[in-house]
């Protein structure tokens, strides 16, 4: 494969597309697939060939829109967006193409979720068929890696990822180019490049969507990378309660090695490079990279102490780059278009753009891309459409079971690593629970808390026995059973386990209960000393069971 | 250790002293007779990083750091006890008496325990936290050995050595979090263990009265580790 073979692809689909008057794009990603998208296309299908229209109409299964909670949502052009839609529908989708877009079932894309995007990771969702390499292509899709092999030593594209001032998407924020550089330097014959795609946080969906929408952008952010630290060999550890996103990465995996963009020789270079899947067992600390690391080596998925990093020393002691879904997505971009032109984008710290999954009680459930710097309060009541049934906002929890919980009054402040870290909370991997008055935080503290001991791997003391212990005393304190002294017990034991934990697992567990203790000690006092739940969850039939 | 290695120097609580690069902290607190708690270090074996009692500061860091896993620095300056430190390892202790059920005046090993010992030095005198009381199982069944999960820290040592030394790797732990406990085979009865080798390693390696010989009744559980140094410096001659 060539330049000119892969711009001849491009054309050739360009020209395909180009044959049909109109385009059906129907959203088959998981979140409209479930509300059975995949009859609506079908039916489509059905309907296109009944009138006849095959060489008129082209209909295609696309990634993600974004907005999950309208789906299933099917697009005709640029501006028209039906929510909603059924396999009844068809036949008026199909009448509005030559008219006036039905208004039924029109969904406006003038408002400001739609607007106030900008999107790169996410540019292809919606509009490329993931199932179809050809079409991946057609968007410029491979530009980069031909680029690269024909154009770009190792180091220049090392240079331009930390010109771009890329951080790792996956939760803790570390530059990119510096891990790659690390990398490319760390001595080795065998080095390997690794996709972290064990997304666990509970209300995110950030990576799956992408492995879903356009998988091929993250196999050639993973080429990409390969080519620049030197590595053949890649693995992505995906989680196996995605069979979707599995099911299209294995399509993308073949359709790239039997094009020649992947296995031996790549377009004709002695640069080789293959990638296998590895599927996690459900185990939320394998997303931790020496875990993931250890499990992909077929052991038993529990962290180590680091250093030796991987970039030294890991997968089978080889010098391993281990990014998230999202970095690798964000690369092909960059190359394309320049380090310089990323860094212009988001604030000083933290370049680029971030894709959030906002859930909870928020209008528009679904997935957002917005430049980093955007403050909360556009990110909740300007694109997320505010809090439903005119409740007040209360607060809003990012970074899973490692982030924090924050109040009305950070709304203003602005989404980078270092406001979110300095509030107490972290950027993780994008997960946006937003939460109304009907919350109780202590609850909510507790949800979480039950979350990391069942996910702690039992390996260090700390983290085994101390998130028991915390679990145990916000039961009481949910039960309101408990005392001034079990607070302060909480509270050491906060301190303790972010201190002494082994991992990133245990270190961050307490985030959650630090930042509810921070922001909403009332609630915690209420609990304990009058024996109430201000927001009324906690039940009163468990104080009753407990006494 | 290659004879290439370089020599570096460093500071521990204070003392100059003078280390191969390829050596840990602890093993440098060792050798000059320093006190460093650890319950599951053992020389011989790899080292895992699991009990935190090994924690240390390290100047110029915020973190603390696992002295067993961390290799010298030149100039690194260490301190191994501070109230902040020796607080943060008797809440560890704490945490690990009431994990399971260590009883003392009943168990086999009182008197000769690592972690009554340890307990004991870092003068606990009562635990605040509430214990949890399990109900853990004893596993009876091999022929000269018994397994009482009552009495077990998770330390791993027996995983250790059965792997590393005895090349059986009949121990494994299962489950997770405060479920997790060792194995041997695929959770079968030790007793019927088909990779066993009966060796008594893992009995002689455990720090506390989980894992026992038959027949020894209260107190009477004494460990003897003599043979690891021996068979690891044997080894490492024959490498």
């Amino acid at each position: 494969m060539s330049p000119e073979d892969l711009e001849q692809i491009a054309e050739d689909q360009r020209a395909a597309q180009g044959q049909f008057t109109h385009q059906v794009n129907v959203c088959v990603a998981a979140g409209c697939m479930s509300c059975q998208s995949q009859s609506v296309k079908e039916a489509i299908d059905k309907e296109i060939v009944r009138r006849g229209w095959e060489k008129k109409c082209q209909s295609k299964g696309t990634g993600c829109v974004g907005l999950c909670s309208e789906g299933p949502l099917v697009s005709t052009g640029p501006g028209t967006l039906y929510q909603h839609v059924t396999a009844n529908d068809a036949g008026e989708i199909l009448d509005a193409l030559d008219g006036q877009p039905g208004s039924r079932l029109i969904c406006r894309t003038d408002v400001p979720f739609f607007q106030r995007q900008k999107k790169i990771v996410l540019e292809n969702s919606g509009i490329v068929d993931p199932e179809h390499i050809e079409d991946y292509i057609g968007s410029a899709g491979y530009g980069a890696l031909i680029r690269v092999l024909t154009d770009m030593t190792p180091s220049e594209v090392i240079q331009e990822v930390v010109k771009s001032g890329l951080r790792g998407r996956g939760g803790a924020g570390y530059p990119t180019g510096l891990k790659w550089s690390t990398v490319s330097k760390a001595v080795g014959v065998q080095k390997y490049v690794i996709c972290n795609a064990d997304e666990g946080d509970p209300g995110a969906f950030m990576d799956r969507s992408v492995l879903e929408s356009d998988p091929h952008r993250v196999l050639e952010g993973m080429l990409i990378a390969a080519y620049a630290v030197g590595a053949s060999e890649g693995f992505i550890y995906v989680r196996a309660e995605y069979p979707l996103a599995i099911k299209r990465l294995r399509t993308a995996i073949r359709q790239a090695e039997r094009m020649g963009l992947m296995g031996t020789s790549i377009c004709g270079t002695r640069f080789s490079f293959r990638v296998d899947l590895r599927l996690g067992a459900g185990a939320f600390v394998c997303g931790e990279e020496t875990a993931l690391i250890a499990s992909v080596e077929g052991k038993r998925g529990t962290p180590r102490p680091r250093p030796p990093y991987p970039a030294q020393e890991g997968l089978f002691g080889a010098p391993t780059l281990i990014n998230n879904v999202e970095t690798f997505a964000n690369i092909p971009p960059i190359v394309r278009n320049g380090g310089d032109w990323y860094a212009q984008i988001g604030t000083e710290k933290s370049k680029g753009t971030k894709v959030f999954a906002l859930a909870g009680r928020i209008m528009n459930t679904g997935l957002v891309e917005v430049p980093m710097g955007i403050t909360l309060r556009e990110i909740v009541f300007d694109i997320g459409g505010g809090i439903p049934d005119s409740r007040q906002f209360k607060a809003v929890q990012t970074g899973g079971p490692s982030g924090g919980c924050l109040p009305a009054e950070y709304l203003d402040m602005p989404v980078d690593y270092e406001s979110l870290a300095k509030a107490g909370s972290i950027m993780g991997s994008g997960g946006m629970i937003v939460m109304d008055e009907t919350s109780c935080m202590v609850d909510v503290a507790k949800y979480f808390m039950d979350f990391c001991m069942t996910e702690s791997c039992g390996k260090c003391i700390p983290c085994r026995v101390g998130t028991y212990h915390m679990n145990g005393l916000l039961e009481k304190i949910t039960n309101r059973t408990a005392g001034q002294q079990d607070i302060a017990m909480l509270e050491e034991l906060c301190d303790l386990l972010k201190h002494t934990s082994l991992c990133g697992l245990g270190q961050s567990a307490p985030n959650p209960v630090v930042s509810t203790l921070r922001y909403f000690a009332d609630e915690y006092k209420a609990h304990v000393e009058e024996k109430r739940c201000p927001a009324g969850v906690c039940g009163s039939h468990a104080a009753e069971q407990a006494s | 250790m290659s004879p290439a290695s370089t020599i570096k120097t460093l500071k521990i609580d204070g003392r100059d002293f003078s280390a191969r690069q390829d050596e840990s902290i602890l093993d440098v607190a060792w050798q000059n007779k320093i006190f460093i708690p650890t319950l599951c270090n053992l020389r011989g074996l790899s080292e895992v990083g699991a009990c935190r009692l090994c924690l240390v500061e390290v100047k110029g860091t915020n973190r603390l750091l696992p002295a067993c896993v961390t290799r010298v620095e030149e100039g690194m300056e260490v301190t191994t006890t501070s109230e902040r430190l020796d607080r943060y390892r008797r809440n560890i202790l704490e945490l690990l008496f009431t994990e399971r059920n260590h009883i003392c005046s009943v168990c086999v090993s009182n008197g000769h325990c690592e972690l009554q010992t340890l307990a004991q030095r870092l003068q606990i005198t009562h635990v605040h936290y509430p214990y949890r009381y399990p109900k853990a199982q004893v596993d009876g069944s091999h022929e000269r050995f018994v397994i009482d999960h009552n009495r077990c820290i998770l330390c791993t040592r027996c995983v250790r050595v059965c792997d590393e030394i005895e090349g059986a790797h009949t121990w494994d732990v299962m489950g997770r979090g405060i479920d997790a406990k060792v194995i041997t085979d695929l959770n079968q009865p030790w007793g019927s263990s088909e990779t066993c080798t009966g060796c008594g390693k893992c009995v002689h390696v455990c720090p506390t009265g989980a894992l026992f010989e038959k027949g020894r009744s209260v107190a009477e559980m004494e460990k003897r580790r003599m043979f690891l140094p021996y068979l690891t410096l044997m080894r490492e001659e024959n490498e």
